[in-house]
Order: structure tokens, then C-alpha cells, then sequence
């Protein structure tokens, strides 16, 4: 058993490493099953898309997998380290960084400063974190922007200081909440050539997201949740055929025109 | 250990603690609506004993009587103040809201000094001496007066928060802001007036007090105190959580001393625990409630 | 930035002369000011840059005060010496109520309430003690020299308070550039945030809350060798935690120059208005007028005077570049 060190995908032919892996992760709040025996397998290196209604349980799920919640059952797995019990900063140092959905931007700091805190998750030297940062913020597009405080910014621009700020902590998987929302058209595609790109660095992708474009664009798998409860999962094209699918969106639809 | 002896603490504590919990129940309100650390509120409690000594002193009409008086005053005064000053800070951030209060704290407290002096006043009221006797148990009759008096106004402000219109809008604002905006309630009445409940409370709790201690401005602070420490005990936004927890304190405070004392000598050491340190007591409970058990007594939600 | 620092060096250096020039009384106030400034600043580290609000903070002062003194009685230790025992002292006191409050999640009001508590309790028990003279107090017979941090004269003490007040804005400047700063600051402005993004919270709480403990009890050696009394009324007070976080919050939080600048505004009007009204024979409308400022001040300067200083100056600052 000792040997057996990697997943072996079959369908791709190739030997990926499983670099984040949940297996029947449950969290209840009182009587709610806010997430259900939620089980999956991220490769490294590849884009996973999270879909489901509101209310499904995605963003409970990130903050369990980032230690923002203590699960009531299952197993979390990153690099094949247990992250159960870890706090979020911990699971930071390992090399997990998750957005948040409203954004958080140091309202009374600037862009640059931002940065320069997640960059000094790596670095103590707070002149090499700020030259990381630097960096960060101008593949972000953000460097006529480094010295505006944060609370001048406006909303897709907070956006992107969010996702430079992840990236600034060097990650080797980050997990995305919602980021394309509220966006234009052209702001979306913007994002997703640059979610590409980072793709392209080798950084695992894990998002949530409601803009089905971006969902498309970009993930290589898609996992739906509903009520807590994973109810499908597989490439975009087929998942957004399945009739379960289908039925979640179209009840919280229904459910939205009734009240 | 003097059974006796614990019991007559337990009991004077227990009806100091009547008037406590009033003190509580102004400052729940505050807190409770208005999530305003109302940090003037011992020294305006104070001024509710000045005034009903002023009115003993001028017409020698008794306190119990003239603790009305002291609320309806520290109605006004307390209205006023949340449309001046409170309504105004609702939004900034903490530590900005404690000063104006402290500022306010210190006026009330130097202006009570520069109008009565500094000095300590023990008035004489009709019952001050008297007390009644239960077998063995000697009951402080002002303290029973003002525990009982005390109970009247509480019950009195529960059926108005519960039977009212006024009341059952404060009782909405405190739940929820902007749905009580919504459904058109001119909030900033709401909220003058459930300060100015606040500080009836406590002015009435101030006339009550006169028999029972001697006044000095400077006795204000501590009231402050305690009433958080109350409140949080009690769990901030229940009102009978204020009571309660009134009760407990004023026992806690009175026995705890003794208490303590005899564990001292129990396991040997040769230590008092003084009365004078018995807001230790409170504060100690404090600590635990807020480590153990934080949403208090009948809280709700945590925190 | 360049011309601000060539106006503080000008102040620094008029500073520097100032007794030549001025007598006891105005030194005096001075001091005061310096002193305030100085606790001020040691308190914007906690509160300022950390955002967790301490109203206990005298009981860091009497620590130090009366750990410095006893030191001195029992083994004739320097003030000098023993006021960085004391520092140490503090600082283990600062990281229980920070283990017991941050440990517990405990934020706001209860945080608040958590450390007027203590410093309450410390206050009694001291209250108490035999040892440092009950409820009168002590009152401490001067033997004038550098080692026993007795001076005659108010210049020596001037020029003392002046250098506790320098050391204060030298760390926290190192402190805002440095990594450790940047995560406070970090955890003010958004927790779960600086979390997620690597910042131990709890860690870096407890390291804001020994520094700043543990430099809010230098001054208490200050203050015992000024005042050449002791007493918790004084020295361990709910009123001197008060007078302690006035005038940062006046003058800016979280800021290098608020609390100076806050302390310059409002120790002169506390003492000036003091000896006036007293002398009028209206003991105590100084502190009604004081009270009636502290609302004025917040209501028209919610961010600090700093913040329109810095406005104001703007245009004189960048026109000048």
C-alpha cells in the first residue's frame, strides 16, 4: 500500500496528484444540514467549478475546508495532510487561500498595502514583500490604483484586490467566492482571461460561481450542490443538461416567483 | 459559619439588589435599542438622588414619594440627551461613541458637585431608622421600601414595553432597525424616548436610594459598573435577564465578602476579605459569565 | 512627507530650549504634557493600530508605579532599573487579560468590560495592602539623584518626558513598517480577512498587547518620582484610564503624531482650565467645561483632529514638493 502514492485518472491517461480531498464532509447548524456528505477530489492543476441555488451550502463549504468551521463529520485532506482542526492562517502557510464573497478589502490602507500583508505570508522582509506585491498588483492590472486606499476603490476594482491579495500569499490552490459577480460583460471576460493565466502558473482553481460564462469558460469539472448535498458532477457541458440540476435552479426560481 | 449572619446579608443584599436591577433594566433598554454603552449612567442616576434630596430638603416630602419626581426629570434630561448627542454617535465607531458619554458622565457628575458640594449628605427619611424583624432576621425597613417600590416601577415598564404602542415600537426598533424604518416608525422618537425610559429608571432608582446611602457626587461610577456587569450577567437584551441578574449581584456582593472570609479561614490563612472590596465579587462573576457563558443568564443569541 | 519631518526636527529642536526660557509652573504642564503623549501613544498601539479597545489601561501604569517602588524598598534597586522588571511584570499581566480575552473571543463591550475589570480588581486589592499604605496612600520622601530618578527641579523631569516621548514614536514607526505592525493594522481593519490571508490572530493580539503594556508601565516610575506619591486612586483609577485614551482618540487613533498632537491640545486646556476655575472658587466647572469639549471634539471630529490637520495641510505639504 506504501507505493500507492497517487490517484491514477484513467481518463486522461496521465498521474495527477489529488491535491485537495474531501470525503463526506457534514456541518450542521442546529437542526439544519447546512452541508451534507459532501465528497471531492481536486487534481492539481486543474479548474473546478461550484455551482448550485443560493442557499446550497458552497460558501458554508468554503469556510469548512479553510478552517473558518470545525465540520461535524468527514475528512479534509490537502497535499494528503489532514486540514481538520487547522486555523484558516495555518492553512494559509500550507498553501490554501480562499476570497471572500463581500468583498474584504483594509478599507484604510491602499491597494499596494493590501498586498503587501498577504505577501508577508512568505516572506518576514517587508521590502521583498512589497516588491512581491508590486508585481501582483501590476499582472492584475491594478498599479495605477497601488496607492489609492481601498476605501476609494470601486467595486471591481476591490474585486481584483481581493484576488491580488490571494495571490500575493503564494498559493498553490485558491478557492474562489463569487468573483465574478456583479460584474460587466467585459469585466467578466477580463477576469477569466486572467483566472487562465494564473491556471497557467499552476495554481489549482477552486470557484463558486453563478456567472455561467465564467463557469464554462473555465472549469474542466463541474460539482452542483443543492440543499448541502452534492447532486451531480461532471464535465460543464453534461452537468448543466442533467434534469436533477436542472430542477434545483428551476425550484429556486419558482420559489423566488412565489414569494 | 454564622447562618444568621448570612442570611441577614443575604437578604439586605437581595433587596439592594431590587433597586440594582432597576438600574439594570434602564440600562438594557439603552443597550438593548440602542447599542449605545450609555457610560453616564450611574451619574445620572445620581442626579435622581439629588433631586429627590433637594425636594426632602425644600418640602420634606419623603423619597419614596419624590423618586417619581426624579424620573420624570431624568425622563426630560435623558430624552434630551439622545436627541443631542446619542442620536448623533449611533453610527461611529466604538471607541468614538464611549467618549461623548464619558464627557457627559463627567458633566452631570461636577455639576452635581458644584451645585450640592462635594461632601457626603446622609438625609434623614421618615423610615431610616426603623426596620422590621423576621424571627431573627433584621429587615431594613427603607431597603424593603425601595426593594418593593423598585419591583412596582419594573413591572410597571415591562407592561408598558409589552401593552403599548410606544412600547411595542421600541420593543421592534431594538429587534430590527430597518424594518422598523420600514414600516414608517419615526425611529428617532422611538429611540429618545426608550432612553429617556433608560434614564427615568434610573432616576427613580436614585430617589429610592436616598434612605438607604449616603450621596456624594463622585458615587456614580460604580453604578455604571455594575449595571454592565448586570446586564451582561443577565444577558444583554433580556429584560428579566436585568432583574435577575440585579438580584444575584446584590447577593453576591453582599455575602460574597463573608463568604470568602470564612473560606479563608477555613484553609488556614489568616486573611479577611474586606466588605469594601465587594465589587470584586462582581467583577469576578463578570469574568466567569463572560468566559463561560457569554450571551448570559437568558441570553439569546451569542454574544 | 520630507517637509513634515523638517518641521518636527524644528520642533523637536524648540522643544529642546524650552526651559531655558520658561518657569517651573509652564514646565510643568509640559511634563504633563509629555507624559500623556507618551501613555497615549504606548495605548494607540493596542487600540490605534490593533482595534481592540482597552479602558483598564491604568492598571499597566500602577504595575509599573508600585512594582518600581517595591523594588526599590526591598532590594534598593534603581527605578531605572526596576521599572523594566516592572515593564516585564505588566506585560505578563496584559498577556492574561489578552489569553482571557482573545482566547474567548471576546470583542467590543465585553473586551472593554474585561479590562476594567481587572484593572478594577487591581485597584482594590492595592487599595488594600498594607504594605503600599491602604487607602491613604504613600507618600514618598524625595533623596534627590539621577539614580533614585529624583530631581529638584522640573527640567530634569522635562527633558526625561521629552525622551520617553521620542522612544514612544520610535517604535511605533519601526512598528508600522515593520512586519508585525502591518499585521496589526491588519486585524483592524478586517479579522477574518487578515486571517485568511496568514495573520495568527491570536498571536499577534497577544504581541500588541504586551508591547503596549508593557511601555505603559515605564511611565509609572515616571510618575511615582514626580508626584513622590503612590496611590491606586491615582495612579490605578477608571478616571486615569480615561484621562489616558482622551487625548489619542482626540488627536488620531492609529497614527504616529495623534497622541501627541491630542495631548498638545488637550492637557494645556485641562490644566489651565483647572487652575483657573479653582482659583474662581468654582472647583470642578473645569471638569463640567471638560466634558461638555470631549462631546464637542467627537462630534465635529469623528476621525481625530489629525485627520483635518492632515486635510488642511494637504495642499501647504504637496505645493511645497
Amino acid at each position: 500500500m506504501g507505493f500507492v502514492i497517487w490517484d491514477l485518472e484513467f481518463e486522461t491517461g496521465g498521474f495527477r496528484l489529488s491535491l485537495l480531498e474531501l470525503k463526506g464532509v457534514s456541518k450542521n447548524f442546529g437542526g439544519l444540514k447546512a452541508v451534507n456528505q459532501v465528497s471531492l477530489d481536486l487534481e492539481e492543476g486543474e479548474i473546478l467549478g461550484i455551482i448550485g441555488p443560493n442557499g446550497a451550502g458552497k460558501t458554508t463549504l468554503f469556510n469548512i475546508i479553510t478552517g473558518f468551521y470545525k465540520p461535524d463529520g468527514g475528512e479534509i485532506r490537502f497535499e494528503r495532510e489532514n486540514l481538520i482542526g487547522l486555523k484558516p492562517h495555518q492553512i494559509c502557510h500550507k498553501g490554501m487561500v480562499r476570497t471572500f464573497q463581500i468583498v474584504k478589502p483594509f478599507l484604510q490602507l491602499t491597494a499596494l498595502e493590501n498586498v503587501v500583508i498577504a505577501a508577508l505570508n512568505r516572506t518576514k522582509n517587508v521590502q521583498e514583500a512589497t516588491s512581491r506585491a508590486l508585481k501582483t498588483i501590476e499582472f492584475l492590472g491594478l498599479k495605477d490604483k497601488a496607492d489609492t486606499l481601498a476605501t476609494g476603490l470601486t467595486l471591481p476594482h476591490r474585486k481584483r484586490l481581493e484576488l491580488a491579495r490571494a495571490l500575493a500569499t503564494e498559493p498553490k490552490l485558491i478557492l474562489l467566492d463569487e468573483v465574478m459577480a456583479g460584474l460587466t460583460p467585459t469585466e467578466v471576460d477580463e477576469l477569466i482571461r486572467l483566472l487562465k493565466e494564473v491556471n497557467e502558473k499552476g495554481i489549482t482553481i477552486l470557484l463558486i460561481e453563478h456567472v455561467m460564462r465564467g463557469v464554462m469558460a473555465l472549469s474542466k469539472r463541474v460539482i452542483v450542490l443543492n440543499y448541502g448535498e452534492k447532486i451531480a458532477e461532471g464535465v460543464p457541458e453534461e452537468v448543466v443538461k442533467d434534469r436533477q440540476v436542472i430542477e434545483a435552479y428551476l425550484g429556486e426560481e419558482f420559489g423566488n416567483a412565489e414569494s | 459559619m454564622n447562618l444568621t449572619l448570612l442570611l441577614q446579608l443575604a437578604i439586605s443584599g437581595f433587596l439592594l439588589g431590587g433597586v440594582y436591577s432597576l438600574i439594570a433594566l434602564g440600562l438594557s433598554l439603552i443597550f438593548g435599542v440602542m447599542r449605545v454603552i450609555n457610560f453616564a449612567h450611574g451619574e445620572m442616576m445620581v442626579w435622581g438622588m439629588y433631586v429627590a434630596y433637594t425636594i426632602l430638603v425644600w418640602t420634606g416630602i419623603d423619597p419614596f414619594f419624590s423618586f417619581l419626581v426624579s424620573a420624570v426629570i431624568l425622563f426630560i434630561l435623558g430624552y434630551l440627551l439622545q436627541r443631542t448627542v446619542v442620536n448623533r454617535i449611533l453610527d461611529f465607531p466604538e471607541a468614538m461613541q464611549v467618549l461623548p458619554l464619558i464627557g457627559m458622565a463627567m458633566v452631570f457628575e461636577n455639576s452635581a458637585r458644584i451645585i450640592w458640594g462635594p461632601d457626603y449628605i446622609s438625609p434623614q427619611s421618615k423610615f431610616a431608622l426603623s426596620s422590621l424583624s423576621l424571627g431573627d432576621i433584621m429587615i431594613d425597613t427603607p431597603r424593603f421600601m425601595a426593594f418593593s417600590l423598585a419591583i412596582i416601577i419594573t413591572i410597571i415598564v415591562l407592561l408598558f414595553l409589552k401593552k403599548t404602542d410606544m412600547g411595542k415600537s421600541i420593543r421592534a426598533a431594538a429587534d430590527n432597525r430597518t424594518g422598523a424604518l420600514l414600516v414608517g416608525t419615526d425611529v428617532n422618537k422611538v429611540y429618545a424616548v426608550c432612553f429617556g425610559i433608560g434614564t427615568a429608571c434610573v432616576g427613580a432608582a436614585g430617589g429610592l436610594l436616598v434612605p438607604i446611602m449616603p450621596l456624594s457626587p463622585h458615587i456614580g461610577a460604580p453604578f455604571t459598573l455594575i449595571s454592565f456587569i448586570i446586564v451582561i450577567l443577565g444577558g444583554m437584551g433580556s429584560l428579566t435577564g436585568a432583574m435577575v441578574g440585579g438580584l444575584i449581584i446584590g447577593v453576591a456582593e453582599s455575602i460574597g465578602p463573608e463568604l470568602i472570609t470564612n473560606l479563608f479561614h477555613g484553609v488556614g490563612l489568616d486573611l479577611d476579605f474586606p466588605h469594601t472590596m465587594k465589587q470584586v465579587v462582581s467583577f469576578f462573576i463578570l469574568i466567569v459569565i463572560m468566559i463561560l457563558r457569554p450571551q448570559g443568564l437568558f441570553g439569546g443569541k451569542k454574544g | 512627507m520630507k517637509r513634515l519631518y523638517v518641521f518636527l526636527l524644528i520642533g523637536l529642536l524648540i522643544l529642546l530650549v524650552l526651559p531655558k526660557f520658561l518657569d517651573s509652573y509652564v514646565l510643568g504642564i509640559f511634563i504633563m504634557i509629555f507624559f500623556y503623549a507618551y501613555l497615549g501613544q504606548s495605548w494607540n498601539i493596542l487600540t490605534g493600530y490593533t482595534g481592540v479597545i482597552s479602558l483598564g489601561h491604568s492598571i499597566y501604569v500602577g504595575v509599573g508605579a508600585y512594582m518600581t517602588f517595591l523594588l526599590t524598598l526591598t532590594l534598593g534597586l534603581s527605578p531605572w532599573i526596576g521599572m523594566w522588571i516592572g515593564g516585564i511584570a505588566a506585560g505578563l499581566i496584559g498577556l492574561v487579560i489578552g489569553y482571557f480575552g482573545f482566547r474567548f473571543g471576546m470583542k467590543g463591550v465585553y473586551f472593554v468590560l474585561l479590562t476594567i475589570s481587572f484593572a478594577e480588581i487591581g485597584r482594590l486589592i492595592v487599595l488594600h495592602l498594607k504594605v503600599f499604605g491602604s487607602f491613604q496612600g504613600l507618600f514618598i520622601t524625595p533623596q534627590f539623584s539621577f539614580a533614585n530618578f529624583q530631581f529638584k527641579e522640573n527640567t530634569p523631569y522635562y527633558y526625561i518626558a521629552l525622551g520617553y516621548v521620542i522612544f514612544s514614536l520610535i517604535v511605533v514607526r519601526l512598528l508600522e513598517r515593520s512586519k508585525i505592525g502591518r499585521y496589526l493594522v491588519a486585524l483592524r481593519e478586517d479579522e477574518d480577512a487578515a486571517e485568511s490571508l496568514g495573520v495568527d490572530v491570536f498571536k499577534y493580539k497577544m504581541i500588541a498587547i504586551f508591547i503596549s503594556a508593557f511601555m505603559t508601565s515605564l511611565a509609572g516610575a515616571f510618575y511615582t518620582n514626580y508626584l513622590y506619591y503612590l496611590h491606586p486612586g491615582t495612579m490605578m483609577s477608571m478616571g486615569f484610564s480615561i484621562e489616558i485614551i482622551l487625548r489619542p482618540i482626540i488627536g488620531g487613533m492609529g497614527t504616529v503624531l495623534g497622541p501627541v498632537i491630542g495631548s498638545f491640545l488637550i492637557t494645556p486646556l485641562a490644566e489651565l482650565s483647572r487652575s483657573y476655575f479653582a482659583k474662581a472658587g468654582y472647583e470642578g466647572l473645569h471638569l463640567v467645561i471638560y466634558g461638555f469639549l470631549l462631546v464637542a471634539v467627537v462630534l465635529f471630529f469623528p476621525r481625530g483632529v489629525i485627520s483635518y490637520i492632515k486635510k488642511a495641510l494637504k495642499p501647504v505639504l504637496s505645493g511645497l514638493k
